[in-house]
């Protein structure tokens, strides 16, 4: 295959975050305390495992924020669905009824973001604020403000490290991860959707100019966003087993970090599902990494800050070379 | 030489990578003269002040002041030599009172502490200096009109006592009795001894105020001289490197049937309902003052604003303009009269932003080829003149014309019908300009029609078959383009009426 120029250009541009992930496995794999356990494929299994529901959300806040939108409400969302996938398997649902009406709470979230964005012209900021809130708010109300047990069906070995039929190799969740990370990115890059997504990040009056329904665009950007937060939230559920309405408190901003990280620009008009998926993967193997060397908490919370301020300033950095 | 010279440039090369942008230039300057720096965009002019104000450093070339060598190692250092630039857009820092801002920088002080009488006495005696002591040095320069800014910009010159004043473009955004004052200022500054380099797309002002002048083409010399000597078609012969009459190129277009009717057409923003109608082959030049309804109609009959009442008909399908996608699709297509904030998206490529109304072409099976869409643009690129490496450099690296050109070609690929141009020769060099009327005149012979917003009245003869004119909110008169004058045009424009004299008190 022939490298043209802009290819080149695109590896540059993501250079960055992947250089990032790789100095972070580095530096970890040759600590002496974990270097054996680290770099183990049973580790990484388990790290990407964890990656899964933070992934799941970040593709679909990778399409906003490339639309020039933030969403906050995306980790209440999720709550919102774990619980109502755990009270409709206590209704006598079939699991695979429960995870879609998990899945379709999250798109409806996600549409009335859009709507209340597109209808009332409010900044997505203070939708989402609202929303993270009400969303929060109601999975408690379900939940009547507590853990809401179910009996165990197949949705629970969804996100397990050891798959049953052994030729899965890994989680199903793993899977369902890498499927969606494939049809985000060529919705991104290979449809007129995703085309008009990004020009409305970009400059939403040019895309208006050009035609662009800008309004229906950005609906459908916050829907699918909503349901792939909602899909996160059956994730969640396999993994706890429980609907519990006080998880993920705080992730949204895990996930903003994770798209940022990967190189989207909070004004818009920039981003990649790659980049974000590397953001993600940063930030769960630091996690582990520190984890692993027993290093309290706090730590990661301040080497994760630390990233991100890096991860934005060396952008900054290679955009004005350009 | 008879006198000496306040600043002399001998040489002055510059490069930026592969392009030569000055090649050996000089120029000098006498105290107490106004000599004009002219010549398009692209031309050299800006590099070579910059390297003037010590922004840049000269690849080659020797600057002397009052004939002593002059080598400044940054902005500040040239400010501290005696040159002051006054900048298109002002640097001024609109939070800050006017007193703060002109001493920004020299403030009178002792131990620390700003001394505000010794200040406000020096900026007393310069603003009543610059026949503005009206501006009171206590309030925000944001209160402050763009005229009396300038004003306060030339003020902060004069304080830090500096010799070489230069402005570029200084009146591109004021009114003509804020020009006028400026005139009288710089006249005043010339009699005191300062010399001033002025840079101007404005031939007839330059024609008024400069002493000589020197033309850059190409990071060039083109010509230097006497302002008395002059005229505003030798000068523009020599910025362009050709003869003015075919700046206006005539390409032999006939108005055929009527291709489209606007009838009651009124949005929010508008106060009157529009009737019109356009024949396709006909370049229809739209007139009028700044806020006279020109754009709110462009922008109407394109959907971009709400509608209140009135159909459109184009090429036969009747429809309400409520949205772009519907008027796109029915054959129009609009060029904003703002590149940077609406027209483009100038952080996208080159080639997005030329397909982005019509991606259809380049779908299969519901995905994008971009390798296609690629191709088709760096064919439009050829097409309509367009300079950029390649079709996917990001737009806000192209210049001004070349941004306008891939505006227009993006109005091309989508095949409109009906083009809707609002001030589409705005900021851009004089090249441009000529490609961009004999792409209208293309348009015409084409079958197809176009309405043309203009300021500017020259081009609007020169290129359109006929002129409507329009007075708060309102479209006063539509006639033939040749019984039409420049004089009868702004007469309908600054009062809504062209035959009846102009009755002071009258209010149409």
């Amino acid at each position: 295959m022939k490298i043209t120029g802009s290819a080149l250009k695109k590896i540059a541009g993501l250079a960055g975050p992947f250089v990032g992930l790789i100095l972070v496995i580095t530096i970890f794999s040759f600590m002496p305390e974990v270097s054996d356990r680290f770099l183990n494929l049973a580790n990484i299994k388990s790290v990407a495992t964890q990656s899964v529901i933070v992934a799941l959300c970040a593709l679909g806040m990778t399409l906003i924020i490339v639309s020039g939108g933030i969403d906050l409400s995306a980790a209440s969302n999720l709550a919102l669905s774990c619980v109502l996938v755990a009270y409709a398997i206590n209704l006598g649902m079939p699991p695979l009824l429960a995870a879609l009406v998990g899945v379709a709470a999250g798109g409806t979230v996600g549409l009335l973001n859009g709507f209340l964005i597109t209808r009332l012209r409010l900044v997505p900021f203070i939708v989402t604020l609202g929303m993270m809130g009400i969303a929060r708010g109601l999975a408690k109300w379900v939940a009547k403000n507590q853990k809401i047990d179910a009996p165990l069906s197949w949705l629970n070995e969804l996100m397990v490290r050891s798959p049953r039929p052994s030729w899965l190799l890994v989680s199903p969740g793993i899977w369902l991860m890498i499927l969606f990370s494939l049809v985000m990115a060529v919705l991104l890059r290979k449809t007129v959707f995703g085309r008009h997504a990004l020009a409305i990040g970009s400059n939403e009056l040019t895309a208006r100019l050009c035609g662009v329904r800008t309004d229906r665009v950005k609906v459908a950007v916050y829907t699918i966003s909503g349901l792939l937060c909602g899909l996160a939230g059956v994730m969640e559920f396999s993994r706890l087993t429980v609907g519990d309405p006080t998880v993920a408190m705080g992730l949204e901003l895990d996930i903003i970090a994770a798209v940022v990280i990967g190189g989207g620009s909070l004004s818009g008009g920039e981003g990649s599902i790659l980049g974000t998926l590397v953001g993600v993967f940063i930030m769960a193997f630091l996690r582990n990494g520190c984890t692993m060397m027993g290093w309290p908490n706090y730590f990661q919370e301040i080497i994760i800050g630390a990233i991100i301020i890096a991860a934005v300033t060396l952008d900054r950095l290679r955009h004005r070379q350009e | 030489m008879p006198e000496q010279s306040l600043l002399s440039l001998t040489g002055i090369s510059k490069r930026f990578g592969p392009n030569l942008v000055l090649d050996s230039v000089d120029f000098d300057l006498r105290a107490g003269e106004v000599h004009a720096l002219l010549g398009e965009n692209g031309a050299g002019k800006s590099t070579l002040i910059k390297i003037l104000s010590g922004a840049y450093k000269p690849d080659r070339g020797r600057m002397l002041i009052s004939g002593a060598e002059y080598r400044p190692t940054g902005p500040l250092d040239g400010r501290r030599q005696g040159i002051a630039v006054i900048y298109q857009e002002l640097n001024l820092a609109p939070h800050l009172t006017v007193e703060e801002n002109i001493m920004l920088g020299q403030e009178e002080s002792r131990l620390g502490l700003v001394n505000r009488n010794k200040n406000l006495e020096k900026i007393k005696k310069v603003l009543e200096f610059l026949c503005h002591p009206e501006i009171s040095p206590g309030i925000p320069v944001r209160k402050l009109s763009v005229g009396a800014r300038q004003v306060v910009e030339i003020a902060r010159a004069l304080a830090s006592q500096a010799r070489i004043l230069v402005m570029d473009e200084p009146t591109s955004s004021l009114s003509q009795e804020d020009t006028r004052r400026l005139f009288e200022i710089i006249r005043k500054l010339r009699a005191e001894g300062v010399g001033i380099i002025y840079i101007s797309h404005f031939l007839e002002e330059v024609l008024e105020i400069a002493d000589r002048f020197t033309v850059l083409r190409d990071g060039k010399v083109a010509g230097r001289g006497l302002i008395q000597e002059t005229s505003v078609e030798e000068l523009i012969q020599l910025m362009i490197g050709r003869r003015i009459s075919e700046l206006f190129p005539r390409l032999p277009h006939q108005p055929g049937e009527v291709v489209l009717r606007c009838s009651g057409l009124r949005s929010v923003r508008m106060s009157r309902p529009v009737d019109l109608e356009l024949r396709r082959g006909e370049i229809l030049g739209v007139a009028g003052l700044v806020g006279a309804g020109r754009t709110e109609f462009l922008r109407a009959l394109f959907g971009l604003d709400r509608l209140e009442e009135g159909l459109v008909m184009v090429a036969g399908q009747k429809f309400r303009p409520s949205h772009t996608a519907v008027s796109i699709e029915c054959g129009l297509g609009m060029l904003s009269e703002d590149r940077q904030v609406e027209g483009l998206a100038v952080r996208m490529s080159l080639a997005d932003n030329l397909t982005l109304s019509r991606l259809k072409p380049y779908l299969r099976a519901g995905f994008l080829n971009g390798r296609k869409q690629k191709a088709a643009a760096s064919e439009w690129m050829d097409r309509v003149n367009i300079k950029a490496r390649s079709p996917e450099q990001k737009l806000w690296t192209l210049s001004g014309g070349n941004q306008q050109k891939v505006a227009l070609a993006r109005l091309l690929h989508q095949e409109a019908e009906v083009f809707l141009l609002d001030e589409p020769t705005r900021g851009i060099d004089v090249m441009s300009k000529a490609q961009i009327y004999e792409l209208m005149g293309r348009l015409a012979a084409d079958n197809k029609a176009v309405i043309f917003v203009s300021s500017y009245l020259p081009e609007l003869l020169g290129v359109a078959d006929r002129i409507a004119v329009f007075h708060r909110g309102q479209l006063v008169e539509v006639r033939p383009a040749a019984d039409w004058t420049e004089a009868g045009l702004m007469k309908a424009a600054i009062t809504g009426r062209e035959s009846d004299p102009v009755v002071s008190g009258e209010r149409p």
